[in-house]
């Protein structure tokens, strides 16, 4: 090993242009990382286009395991002719750059390390296949980068054939188009040693996959028991939806009739959506939708009819930049303040945060079991960055349990009790009513299910005092499930006077700043929040620690807000705010760096 | 004193609901009457029927009908949706939408739309007023060019008629009539529930309060006048045979997909009312001499519903359990592998 050579921790980023197949190329050579043992974890950066656009494709690969953006960039292949300039700029000094040697390099700096490639002419004069002339360049470059950070090319081999593993014919001619870069490497710059390099790992990856969060989540859907699902195409959502109907086309459909035990409905809108999944939950279907930020505005009023109404339903956020159109293609935590409190009047809801892929999974048949046994909505609230990018985790479990349907009267229940029983009525103490379901065949078991006022036989009604009993009961109802929902994670270890709290996708960057703030003598003890409405457990953490950071991706400081509201008064004064919003996925120094400041301060 | 008892041996009062709290002598009563009679002489079972609703004043009545079913009064406008995914939970409900002129075709047009595209299995009642009751009077997206409010403001904007635009989207089943029409309306109700698919039925019911007055073209009288019938319909359901008098040659007869029989008498002409450009042709000529056309206006049995075309069994899919819907351990760690 070279001296001063860096291994097995950089940040790799591809520069191209979107529609041009450099998504293939990049996972290539994610697989071939990620198959010598190696952690990674990719970030898209993609335009809200379908052509022509720019587009960045991140890897941080990082012996450690983490899965946090790393900021700028540490090896640069830069294919756009139009972020050129800016693009070179990004690269960390020491770093390497592999780009299209007819690219100006007039004004160029001189930290960084040039490797020019005539792509063009190699793909003109090398790639024989005509039609595919455009993907294939974009494999040049990965056999170049092979070269320069020493992937064994048989590990490229390996990454073509793993994405392309249901296209056998695809295998030959992408494996030619790397070797052309490859060769051209080996012929023009095997004899210079660049900063970074990569080496086999042991024990680091061991049992691992790679999966993201809306394929993970939507399989936790099929798991969860989920046969009616209605969803309007919307960036980053859209994906959960179409693996569903993937995951029902291999898993809900009988081989010999070609009956489908799940019905997956593309609405005319986000309003008939949630339409759709609460009709279906109200007649006894585990129900979905699946939207992001205007989606979720439109659902508005939906949600407060179904927590009014209380019908069992799923509602899947993944979050994106807004307000209004935003930044369709950028990841966000902005929806969490709204999404609690979802509809007008006293409304508030269950929200699931999940944090991993293995939560989306995990959480996304928790909310079909939550919505039932409270009968009210449930958000899944996941995000562009945890949703759409490829993660590495531990394979999902196979559940244990049954589902749990909640209080539902079967017409042998009602002739036991002599048909008397309402809708509305607290039996248990709990808050939860019972519910009968259409078609229920008991003289006794119909009832009238409205978004207006109404008794506890669901009649209607404009009393005061039933209305306001009414009320009382659901908030009694939802403050039952607090302790229900998946508690938060703790680790105080540090027995620090600083505690943080994070919730959602922002956990990998923190863990990666605990450690690079423990490295600078400051240990940070951690919870990170789960769901909403917050367990009791947050305002012990709170009374534990002297400051307490909250970090998360939006503006305003919502999930700040919702905590310091729900804390007893003493301890608000304790929390103070993080916030990250520029539409890319937190990196850990957005957290140790104003952290750090803040701490400077005198209390 | 004997009761007469339907072929499920329920006696009428057992599909009455509440006391109504619409104004006397609302058209929209009437309706609820009609489709009471339809319900009992149907024999529909009432705990299979789901009565779904959106707001307004047509979208309270199901309260007044069937007590002992599920009704669900959702959101303005959003009733079809709704209505959809009841419909796929449990395909053996009886679907019936109750729908007011705002609630179907302002609010909620474009619900409606894509409730026909589909061909939802549902029966899709427009109680159709042409103004706002609720809300004290204010012109509906149904109101006539030249429509008179109570209070002397003049409409000047194209009526959407709910029939044409069912009819141009292909809707498997479309008719019109009038709430004081018990004769035409009654067996219309039972061929709609009868039929399997989207059936919009669009029935013109006077709003005493705010709408019957001269310079309204739904008011009673105006409707009585205009009128204009493109059959006299039987509607025989398929527990009953058939035994109608009527001169060959002039009826016509349409079998619904449950084996009950629509009869046809010709009125005015031989409308074939499998005949959907004839039906949007008798549609504008009528409006154009300032009629009313009512009837039987298309129907299509051999259009595939929701449910079917979208494959689902005929275990309802709410009634499925873990060992029909999680596959299995193999398959699922097969899957896992395929991620590593």
């Amino acid at each position: 090993m070279t001296p001063g050579q860096i291994i097995n921790d950089l940040t790799f980023q591809a520069a191209t242009v979107n529609g041009s197949g450099s998504q293939s190329a990049n996972l290539v050579l994610t697989r071939a990382i990620f198959s010598m043992g190696i952690p990674v974890a990719p970030k898209n950066v993609f335009p809200s286009n379908i052509e022509g656009l720019p587009t960045w494709y991140q890897l941080r690969i990082s012996a450690r395991g983490y899965q946090a953006r790393k900021g700028d960039p540490d090896v640069l292949v830069a294919l756009n002719p139009a972020t050129w300039a800016s693009d070179l700029r990004s690269l960390r000094p020491g770093g390497a750059v592999v780009y299209e040697e007819s690219y100006s390099t007039a004004d160029a700096r001189d930290d960084v390390d040039y490797f020019p490639v005539p792509f063009a002419k190699l793909a003109r004069s090398e790639i024989r296949h005509e039609t595919l002339r455009k993907q294939l360049t974009n494999m040049i470059y990965v056999g170049v980068v092979a070269g320069l950070l020493q992937i064994p090319f048989d590990r490229i081999e390996y990454g073509i054939q793993r994405v392309f593993q249901t296209k056998p014919k695809a295998w030959q001619p992408n494996v030619d188009a790397a070797r052309v870069g490859y060769e051209y490497w080996r012929t023009h710059f095997a004899d210079r040693q660049i900063r970074y390099a990569l080496r086999p790992m042991q024990g680091a990856t061991d049992g691992l996959m790679l999966i993201e969060g809306n394929q993970a989540a939507a399989l936790g859907c099929i798991m969860g028991g989920c046969t009616v699902a209605a969803w309007y195409p919307i960036t980053p959502s859209s994906s959960l939806c179409e693996s569903l109907s993937a995951y029902a086309d291999r898993f809900r459909v009988d081989p010999v009739t070609g009956e489908r035990k799940m019905a997956i409905v593309q609405a005319e809108d986000e309003l008939a959506a949630v339409g759709i999944a609460i009709g279906a939950g109200w007649a006894g279907a585990r129900a979905m939708t699946s939207t992001s930020g205007p989606g979720i505005s439109l659902m508005a009023e939906s949600a407060g009819l179904a927590y009014y109404a209380e019908v069992p339903v799923v509602i899947f956020d993944i979050q994106r930049v807004g307000p209004s159109t935003g930044l369709p293609t950028r990841t966000s935590q902005g929806d969490v303040g709204f999404v609690s409190i979802l509809s007008h009047g006293d409304t508030r809801h269950l929200v699931l945060l999940p944090g991993t892929v293995e939560e989306c999974y995990e959480f996304a048949q928790a909310a079909f079991d939550l919505a039932d046994r409270f009968q009210t909505p449930v958000f899944v609230l996941s995000d562009l960055d945890l949703g759409m990018n490829l993660w590495m985790t531990r394979p999902f479990s196979y559940p244990e349990r049954p589902f749990d349907r909640g209080k539902v009267l079967t017409a042998d229940d009602l002739a036991r009790l002599e048909g008397r029983w309402g809708r509305y009525r607290d039996v248990d103490g709990d808050g939860i009513p019972y519910r009968t379901l259409p078609g229920t065949e008991h003289p006794a078991a119909g009832y009238f299910t409205r978004g207006s006022g109404h008794d506890e036989n669901a009649r209607y009604t404009e009393d005061a005092e039933v209305y306001a009993r009414n009320m009382d009961r659901l908030a009694r109802k939802l403050e039952n499930a607090r302790e229900a929902l998946p508690e938060p994670l703790v680790d105080s270890s540090a027995a620090s006077p600083v505690g943080l709290i994070a919730y959602g996708s922002t956990h990998h960057a923190v863990v990666e700043a605990r450690d690079l703030l423990a490295e600078q003598g400051l240990k940070v003890d951690y919870l990170r929040l789960r769901a909403l409405p917050m367990a009791r457990s947050v305002a012990d953490f709170v009374a534990a620690h002297e400051r307490v950071y909250v970090v998360e991706q939006n503006r305003d400081g919502q999930g700040y807000d919702i905590l310091r509201l729900g804390l007893p008064a003493e301890l608000a004064g304790r929390m103070r705010s993080i916030r990250h919003y520029d539409g890319r996925p937190i990196p850990a120094e957005a957290i140790t760096r104003p952290l750090l400041e803040l701490e400077a301060v005198p209390v | 004193m004997s009761t007469v008892l339907n072929r499920i041996g329920l006696p009428r009062d057992a599909y009455k609901g509440a006391a109504t709290t619409l104004c006397a002598g609302c058209g929209h009563n009437s309706i609820t009457n009609h489709l009471i009679k339809a319900l009992f002489e149907l024999g529909v079972e009432p705990h299979r029927l789901a009565k779904m609703s959106g707001i307004g004043c047509s979208s309270k009545t199901p309260a007044y009908f069937v007590e002992r079913a599920h009704g669900f009064n959702g959101t303005h406008g959003r009733m079809p949706s709704l209505a959809t995914g009841a419909h796929l939970a449990n395909r053996h409900l009886v679907m019936l939408g109750v729908s007011g002129d705002g609630d179907t075709v302002a609010i909620g047009l474009g619900q409606f739309m894509h409730l026909v595209r589909r061909n939802v299995d549902c029966t899709y009642i427009i109680e159709d007023n042409g103004t706002y009751g609720l809300t004290k009077g204010q012109f509906s997206a149904t109101a006539d060019v030249g429509s008179v409010q109570k209070r002397g403001a003049v409409n000047t904007y194209q009526p959407i008629d709910p029939c044409a635009v069912a009819l141009t989207l292909g809707c498997s089943f479309v008719a019109r009539s009038f709430s004081g029409d018990g004769k035409q309306l009654v067996p219309l109700l039972k061929a709609a529930i009868a039929h399997r698919g989207t059936a919009v039925l669009d029935v013109i019911s006077p709003c005493v309060t705010f709408n019957d007055h001269d310079g309204s073209t739904k008011s009673y009288a105006y409707v009585k006048e205009h009128e204009e019938q493109l059959h006299d319909l039987s509607f025989i359901p398929f527990f009953e045979e058939i035994h109608v008098d009527y001169e060959p040659g002039t009826s016509t007869e349409v079998v619904l997909h449950d084996g009950s029989h629509l009869v046809l008498e010709k009125v005015r002409e031989d409308h074939d009312p499998t005949d959907r450009l004839a039906a949007l042709r008798l549609i504008e000529e009528s409006r154009s001499n300032g009629r009313l056309l009512t009837g039987l206006l298309y129907v299509d049995e051999r259009m595939e519903d929701f449910a079917t075309r979208e494959r689902l069994p005929e275990r309802p899919l709410f009634s499925l359990g873990e060992e029909d819907l999680r596959p299995g351990r193999e398959a699922f760690d097969r899957l896992m592998a395929e991620f590593a």
